[in-house]
């Protein structure tokens, strides 16, 4: 019963570690589809081909990630913009509008938005792009909003009465204590967009959606699993990322 | 150093402040009391522009404040607010270092100060300067908050209500650390309660406001021995204005120097309240003084307490 006790070994923490075995699972599938081939032949024995070739799932993944990145950096900034926007004494009228409208594209069911966008913006990665971008607006407005509100108000009276400007307010108190909510409000829409990129396939973007959306129209259970399970696991990873970044942001364990 | 010239300001339509003239004097502990609503916050509040007067003129060393930027009238007014304001994602040093930074003091010259703050507000530095403000109790966190309004070297101290939320013995405390900064540093203390007897503790002068206007301003002995009008003498209380009134004097203000009693002696730093107290308690008409070095100073009598200049 010494310190020793205490002692966890670096390779047993990495191993009980979900994040860990999240990457390492996605990992595997995404480089070694190919070799599992074997394991879909067996399992779907009608099938001619039990491996998605059309596309490399290494190709589809970084595609997939791409439609999300891209796309949740500018809901981000439009977001989180719009939400600072709308809790300024300026700004405070637009807030009814704002959060109606945000609401709104969010009611509306992805793949509705997807095939409007499709018509008016062409088939192709431009049309996704727009649907995920609106689609992952609602969250992350939604916590800008709530984590600026959530402030103490004697905070910021406090800094305004000691002389700060209002710019300095916003980036020194008010978004550092808002944080971990608008990182909860990125993370339900990153979520979210990972979700709706693979319904981008249907409007023509390459995503993890292609293989899915492939083996629907074609009766291959095989590439729906292998799409599925890769875009499964990637949120999962994401998630879990999420989750490490709060805890890094939270400056005062209460 | 500030001056009120009949400034009114409403809030919808309702008037908060109606022909407000006041004077706040170079190094005096101005105490503005009066009942909710009497619009003793928004006085407040309208010296650093956190509320814009509607109209009147507010003078700040001689010079309107509207003539200032809103900052930088701020920087040389430090605040200190009832429910403290601690930034909590920040620690101690870095809260009150929050005017030095705005002012660009050098690294180390904030550093001193903080610590010369703390030192000053009874909270040992290596303790508490990388505390985060969760982990202090009320006490200490309006000790910041003070330490905070006080670290920019401002001209003048604004508080609103500082000690209303904390239990009495801290309170009685922390009005103690106040007083001794004032007698120290000379500021200028602008200071807002609703509690007489901390008004007449801090007080050189007392503002009594009723309903946005001045109903009587003068030092704590005037008011309480001339209250102007009935809502002056409700508010300072009618049945103990006597007790409240001996609360003002020290035993040295009734010492009879040469007298020589026995008995169990008082100091003559102590008021003429305790000193009541302790004539009720040991059921005695004389008793002997001591000064602070505990050296027999002379004697006073229970019927000096009567004859009292006031």
């Amino acid at each position: 019963m010494t310190a020793r006790h205490h002692v966890r070994p670096a390779w047993l923490a990495a191993a009980r570690d979900p994040l860990a075995w999240s990457i390492a699972a996605l990992v595997v599938l995404v480089f070694g589809m190919n070799a599992l081939r074997p394991l879909f032949a067996a399992a779907f024995p009608e099938l001619q081909r039990p491996v998605f070739q059309q596309d490399s799932f290494v190709a589809l993944t970084l595609a997939h990630l791409a439609l999300v990145a891209l796309s949740s950096a500018a809901s981000i900034v439009a977001g989180v913009s719009a939400g600072i926007f709308i809790t300024r004494p300026s700004g405070r009228e637009f807030r009814p509008l704002v959060e109606s409208t945000v609401a709104m594209g969010q009611t509306i069911p992805p793949v509705a938005v997807l095939a409007v966008a499709a018509p008016l913006i062409g088939f192709g990665d431009a049309p996704a792009l727009v649907a995920l971008a609106l689609y992952g607006l609602l969250p992350i407005v939604q916590g800008t909003v709530a984590g600026l509100e959530s402030i103490p108000a004697s905070a910021r009276e406090a800094a305004t009465g000691l002389g700060m400007s209002r710019q300095r307010v916003l980036w020194r108190i008010e978004i550092p204590l808002a944080m971990p909510v608008i990182l909860a409000g990125v993370r339900t829409s990153t979520i979210i967009n990972v979700g709706t990129a693979a319904l981008a396939a249907t409007v023509g973007a390459r995503s993890l959606g292609t293989p899915i959306i492939v083996g629907l129209s074609g009766f291959n259970t095989a590439y729906i699993v292998q799409g599925a399970v890769i875009v499964g696991l990637l949120a999962i990873v994401i998630d879990l990322s999420f989750d490490r970044l709060t805890a890094a942001t939270l400056p005062v364990v209460e | 150093m500030i001056t009120f010239q009949h400034v009114s300001k409403a809030f919808d339509g309702v008037a908060a402040i109606d022909d407000l003239s006041l004077t706040i004097n170079q190094g005096e502990f101005t105490v503005v009391i009066g009942a909710s609503g009497s619009g003793k916050s928004s006085a407040l509040k309208m010296i650093n522009r956190l509320l814009e007067h509607d109209s009147g003129r507010i003078l700040f060393v001689g010079r309107e404040i509207r003539s200032f930027k809103p900052e930088e009238l701020r920087r040389r007014m430090g605040y200190a607010i009832q429910s403290i304001g601690l930034f909590p994602h920040w620690t101690v040093e870095q809260n009150i270092a929050t005017v030095p930074d705005l002012l660009h003091w050098p690294r180390s010259r904030t550093r001193d100060r903080v610590t010369e703050l703390l030192e000053t507000l009874k909270l040992p530095p290596d303790m508490y300067r990388n505390r985060y403000p969760h982990q202090l109790s009320g006490g200490q966190q309006q000790r910041v908050g003070v330490a905070r309004a006080l670290a920019g070297d401002p001209d003048m101290l604004l508080m609103d209500e500082p000690f209303g939320a904390l239990d009495p013995v801290t309170r009685t405390a922390l009005q103690h650390e106040i007083a001794r900064i004032h007698d120290a540093s000379g500021k200028t203390i602008v200071l807002v309660t609703h509690d007489i007897d901390e008004a007449l503790r801090l007080a050189d002068r007392i503002v009594v406001l009723d309903r946005g206007h001045v109903a009587q301003a003068g030092t704590p002995r005037e008011i309480l021995s001339n209250p102007a009008n009935d809502y002056v003498a409700d508010f300072i209380g009618r049945s103990d204005v006597g007790i409240k009134l001996l609360g003002l004097y020290t035993v040295a203000d009734c010492l009879r120097p040469d007298e020589v009693v026995a008995g169990s002696p008082i100091a003559s730093t102590a008021s003429l309240r305790e000193a009541l107290s302790a004539f009720v308690a040991q059921r005695v008409e004389r008793m002997p003084v001591v000064d602070e070095h505990d050296r027999p100073a002379g004697a006073i009598a229970l019927a000096d307490l009567l004859r009292l200049k006031s």
